[in-house]
Formats: structure tokens, C-alpha cells, sequence
């Protein structure tokens, strides 16, 4: 509580249009700054334009799950299922690739559409029958592998991705800019759109704070948090079949490095893990935050073992300066 | 009399999963071609116990409310960890078992550490820790590898007189140290109290921070003992990304198998043991009764999604609607 009020008395002095962001957003945009300066110090083309626009497309794969996710944590559920919906999303899409003259035209869609049907069992499970979340994404995520097991297994798949899925997620159609970081803009835009202007979105806040106090005001709890899910999943995917064109192939087991990075950008950003509370840029800054961290181990060619220690103890600290919940005595 | 239908009310989930656990396993027995033999049980007691102690580790952190994601990751480190310094000479091993058990001990203290006083969300915390863990078990095992003293492997692997499997004693001495007198210790109902309602707790003068704290460094303390058993039973080391979160979320499986609530307050380790056991049990009996190996993931993942959708039976006895938000 102490905290918040020597924020807002700092917050009066900020010009206007600042005084409404979060504190968290501003401590993540400044850790990206940080991050870009010790880039800088490694490499002199870690600035450049061109860098920093293919960390923005590689971000954006991410972008696509973590926003899913986040749509997910304001209702204060979590969706563990997301490593094998992103693969579902690409194995499906390639294999709908194979289907006839119109394979090709319908694989992006048909990628998503299985993303989504994921996320309306998951949100059944979570709204309908009331299982925790945490267990009930765990054992779509299970079926999820256990069905892409059957399919691959069962018979050799069609696992190349399209030209056009490829040119989605690799080409630079408008002003230089790489097509997917245009997607990550436009899917951003929606959602923003859709978590300040919609009643939908509202009800994401009014649900994650108190599903309860929520329904008795009238707002149909279930249905929304269906739909969550079904966003979930689908923006899974479809970062699945974003994936697989920038690969160009679907493969077991791609989606299992973004769980934790989806995860972490969106508490990264701000965002509460129990619901109610954070905002889009946050999540914006959290994949930016991640994917420029995960660039510079790369770039300074640190092993495994050192990428995953310096990964745990950045987020655990960062969240030591911004995330931490109220004392009990308050 | 009234209290002999309290004590069962009490284990009434704890009872299910044991009985659950032993029907399948007679089906699993009575349809192996070796029949009931002392190596049948041998072989399930050696892989049901690993799955058993690190659903233990996951009991104590869920009991608080809290969830440990970490425990597949402090296994895989306490494994690599043993493969180096779990060797020589008797009073070598000793030493070497004390530092794997501390270890573990001490990975339980940061999360508890990060939770009570950082103030942060297990999930998150756990995942992050996690990750760390598995760092420092790369840098250790960065190929699989390692020794173990064999003999106390065998010993503790292998049949005692009359073919009793030597893990399941050490399970249950393991229990009647560990379990029980927490159980029955005012830190132990803390634990539960906590788990119940936090604020409920702390304002009745329960010593709140210092439960979640045992708690969390009972769980790393169970995971490292898991990690011990592994290393006897596979006599060497390996950082495998795979294994840790196989076994992370098995242990949640099993915990709920075995009726611990994930909101924290009821529950035994007794039921989560039993639950870990029905669970690597489906796995045999998928075995004996011959499916497509290419078929097991997805049955497994159905089962478990079952499993955890039985609870919802409850909602058919609600009246008032407000209750579906309990």
C-alpha cells in the first residue's frame, strides 16, 4: 500500500498522458533499455535497424502465444496447454497443406480452427465443470501430444509448410517491415481494442478480480470465459502455424520452448498471475524484454546450463522489483 | 462410534485411491505372464516409488495452496548431483547422500524463501527457480554419465527375505520418519491450517511463514530423496528437460489421483502416494494389455483429463448457483 502512494505522489509531476501507465510497464521498458545498451556493448550492429526488426519478427511468434495467455491470466485461469496447441496449430496446418487443390488455401485456417476447438474443451473444462485450470490444460495438453503422436506415427504426414505460409511468416511486404511483426500490430490493436472498448473485455477484468461478484452483476461468466479460451487457442496456433512457415516444417515437441517465455512475458508485463489486473503494452514490453534477452545469450554464445540460470534468476529479480503481492497485515 | 465415521470421512479419498490402486494392480498382476512374482512387484514398487516421492514433494507445497513446479527439475538436479558424489567408500557414500538431501533441501528453501518473503506467486516462482535448477543440473551432467556405489544401490533396488522390494521399505520408513510426526506436529496442522485460509490462520496467531517455509523445504527435501532413488536404480546421471517436466506434472497428477485438493487444505501424502502408484500402474496395464505403444500418450492424457473432470460429479449437488464460484 506504502508503495503505491510514494508512486502516486511521483505520478502527479509526470506530464499527463504518463500518469495513467503502470509502474510495472515503465520498470520493463526500462529493463529493455538496459538490455539494448549491454547489446550494444557486445555488438555495434546490435542497434541497428535491421537487427532489431528480425528480433521483433522472432518476437512475434511469441507475441502471438503470450497474448493468448494473457487473455487467459486476467481471468485468473492459466493455459498450460499451450505447448502442444502452438504444435497442433503447425502440424495441423501443414498436414491440411496436403489436402487437395485447396490444401493450400486452407491450411492457415484449418491450423487455427483445431487451435480454437483446444481452447473450447479447456474452457468447458474450466467454466463448465469447474476444474482448476492448471490440472485441466495440463491433460489437454497430454491428449493434445497423445493425438499428434497417433497422427505422425500412424502414417508418414505431410509436415512441409506452404510458400504462402512461409511468405507470411518470413517476407516484408509493406515498408520493409517484416509481415509477422505487421500481424503482432494488427492482433495487438485487436486486443487492445477488445480489453478497453468491448464488454467482453471489461468482463475479463470484472472476472479475474471476482468471478463471483462478476455474475452477480450480470455478466455471463462462463460464456466469456469460454471465449478466452478459445482466443487462447487459437492465437496459439495460429503463432504454431506462423512458426512452422518461418521453419517451413512442423516438428514434435516445437512448442514446448514457449510455454515458460509466454508465460513470463506476460507477468514480466505487468499483468497479475491472479487475475483482474495489467494491461497490453505490459505484455508488449514482457515478449520484447524476453526475446531481446534470449538474443543476447545467443549472441555471447552462452551454453544452455547458463541461458536457463541467468533466465530464472532475471525474471525471479525483476519480479522481486515490481511483482510482488500486498502483506497479509494490510 | 460418531468418531470412527469422522476418522473415515476424513480418509475417505485416501482409502478410494488405495483401493483404486489395488484392484488395478491385481487386473495389472493376474494378467502379466510372470504372474504375481516377487519381480513383477519388484520392477512396478522400483518405478512407482520415484513417481511416489515426488508426489509426496508435491503434497506439502499444495497442502499450503501453493504449487511447486520445480520438483521435476530438483529431482534432475539431486540425480546429476548423485552421480558425482554418491561413490567410494561407505563413509564417502554417507557424505555424499547428506550433501544430495541438503542440496534438496536447499532448493525447497529459495522457493519457500522467494514465496514467503519475495511475496511472489508460486506458479511463477517455481517455474523460474525451475529453470535456474535445471541450469545448474546441465552444468553438472552436461552428458549423461556418472557412477554410484553399487553395492548400496543394489541394496536398496533389489528383495529383501521373502522378496518384499527394498524401495517400498525405504518409502515407508521414509513415511513413518518424516510424514507422521509432521503430521501430528502443530507445524503440520499449520500447514494445513494455512492451506484452508491463509488469513484465517494468521489472524489465530498460527505461525504461518515459518509452515509454508517447512513445507517448501519438505518438498525439495522429498524430490532429492527422488532423485537419490534414481540414481540407485539407473546408475548414473542425466539432465533431461523431458524427464523433469514429465515428472512434474505426474506429481500433480498424482496428487490429485490420490484426492489432495489443489486449493490447498485437504489431502494426505498416504492418498498422493497412492495416487502416483494408480498412475504408473495405467501405464502397465497399457503394457500388459498390449496397445499400440504409438496409442499410449494420447490414452494417458485421456485419463488423466477423466480423472480430474470426476470431480466436477459434486456440482450436480449444488443448489444455489453462487456455489459454482465457491
Amino acid at each position: 500500500m506504502s508503495r503505491n502512494d510514494t508512486t502516486s505522489s511521483l505520478r502527479s509531476r509526470l506530464p499527463g498522458f504518463l500518469q495513467g501507465v503502470d509502474t510495472a510497464v515503465v520498470t520493463a521498458f526500462a529493463c529493455i533499455v538496459v538490455l539494448l545498451l549491454v547489446g550494444s556493448l557486445y555488438s555495434s550492429s546490435f542497434l541497428s535497424p535491421d537487427y532489431l526488426l528480425q528480433q521483433l519478427q522472432v518476437g512475434s511468434f511469441l507475441a502471438m502465444a503470450a497474448t493468448g495467455m494473457m487473455l487467459v491470466v486476467l481471468i485468473g485461469q492459466i493455459d498450460l496447454s499451450l505447448p502442444w496447441v502452438i504444435t497442433v496449430g503447425a502440424m495441423m496446418s501443414t498436414a491440411a497443406a496436403g489436402w487437395g487443390p485447396w490444401g493450400p488455401v486452407i491450411a492457415m485456417p484449418v491450423g487455427i480452427l483445431f487451435g480454437m476447438l483446444f481452447g473450447l474443451v479447456n474452457g468447458i473444462g474450466v467454466a463448465y465443470l469447474r476444474v482448476p485450470s492448471m490440472i485441466f490444460t495440463l491433460g489437454t495438453n497430454a491428449v493434445a501430444q497423445g493425438l499428434m503422436v497417433v497422427r505422425t506415427g500412424g502414417a508418414a504426414p505431410q509436415d512441409m509448410a506452404t510458400d504462402s505460409m512461409h511468405f507470411v511468416a518470413t517476407g516484408r511486404t509493406l515498408a520493409g517491415i517484416p509481415n509477422p511483426v505487421w500481424i503482432w500490430v494488427v492482433v495487438g490493436g485487436a486486443v487492445v481494442f477488445l480489453l478497453k472498448r468491448t464488454t467482453f473485455g471489461r468482463s475479463l477484468y470484472a472476472i479475474g478480480n471476482r468471478e463471483r461478484a462478476a455474475y452477480l452483476s450480470g455478466v455471463h461468466t462462463q460464456r466469456i470465459v469460454v471465449l478466452a479460451f478459445v482466443v487462447s487457442g487459437g492465437l496459439a496456433a495460429f503463432g504454431g502455424v506462423l512458426l512452422a512457415g518461418y521453419s517451413t516444417k512442423a516438428y514434435q515437441g516445437m512448442g514446448d520452448p514457449y510455454l515458460l517465455p509466454a508465460i513470463a512475458a506476460v507477468v514480466l508485463g505487468g499483468t497479475s498471475i491472479l487475475g483482474g489486473r495489467g494491461t497490453y503494452l505490459g505484455t508488449v514490453a514482457g515478449v520484447i524484454l524476453i526475446t531481446l534477452l534470449q538474443s543476447i545469450l545467443s549472441i555471447i554464445q552462452m551454453p544452455e546450463a547458463g541461458r536457463q540460470i541467468i533466465y530464472g534468476v532475471t525474471i525471479v529479480s525483476m519480479l522481486l522489483l515490481y511483482g510482488r503481492s500486498a502483506r497479509m497485515r494490510t | 462410534m460418531s468418531d470412527f465415521r469422522y476418522k473415515f470421512a476424513e480418509h475417505r479419498s485416501t482409502l478410494l485411491a488405495a483401493v483404486v490402486f489395488v484392484v488395478m494392480f491385481c487386473i495389472y498382476a493376474g494378467n502379466h505372464e510372470a504372474g504375481f512374482s516377487a519381480n513383477v512387484v519388484q520392477t512396478a514398487a522400483n518405478k512407482g516409488v520415484l513417481l511416489a516421492l515426488l508426489a509426496v514433494a508435491q503434497t506439502f507445497v499444495v497442502l499450503t495452496a501453493g504449487i511447486d513446479l520445480s520438483v521435476g527439475t530438483v529431482f534432475i538436479l539431486t540425480n546429476c548431483l548423485a552421480s558425482w558424489i554418491v561413490v567410494g567408500s561407505p563413509a564417502m557414500t554417507a557424505l555424499g547422500i547428506v550433501g544430495v538431501l541438503a542440496a534438496g533441501l536447499v532448493c525447497g528453501a529459495i522457493n519457500g524463501a522467494i514465496v514467503i518473503f519475495g511475496r511472489l506467486q508460486p506458479i511463477v516462482t517455481t517455474i523460474a527457480t525451475g529453470a535456474v535448477f535445471f541450469g545448474i543440473a546441465l552444468l553438472l551432467r552436461p552428458d549423461p554419465g556418472g557412477d554410484v556405489n553399487s553395492d548400496l544401490a543394489d541394496a536398496l533396488t533389489g528383495q529383501l527375505w521373502g522378496g518384499i522390494p527394498a524401495s517400498l521399505v525405504v518409502l515407508l520408513g521414509v513415511m513413518l520418519v518424516i510424514w507422521l510426526p509432521f503430521r501430528r506436529s502443530m507445524l503440520g496442522r499449520s500447514v494445513y491450517a494455512v492451506g484452508s485460509s491463509e488469513v484465517a490462520a494468521y489472524m489465530s496467531g498460527v505461525p504461518t511463514q515459518r509452515a509454508k517455509f517447512v513445507a517448501y523445504m519438505l518438498s525439495g527435501l522429498f524430490a532429492a530423496m527422488g532423485g537419490l532413488m534414481l540414481t540407485f536404480f539407473t546408475y548414473s546421471g542425466e539432465a533431461s528437460s523431458t524427464n523433469a517436466s514429465t515428472y512434474t506434472l505426474n506429481s500433480i497428477a498424482a496428487v490429485v489421483l490420490g484426492g489432495v485438493s489443489l486449493f490447498g487444505g485437504t489431502g494426505s501424502a498416504v492418498g498422493a502416494i497412492f495416487g502416483a502408484l494408480i498412475f504408473r500402474t495405467i501405464n502397465d496395464l497399457l503394457f500388459v494389455f498390449d496397445l499400440d505403444p504409438l496409442w499410449q500418450p494420447l490414452f494417458l492424457g485421456v485419463v488423466l483429463l477423466v480423472a480430474v473432470c470426476l470431480g466436477s460429479v459434486r456440482l450436480l449437488q449444488i443448489r444455489n448457483r453462487l456455489d459454482f464460484f465457491g
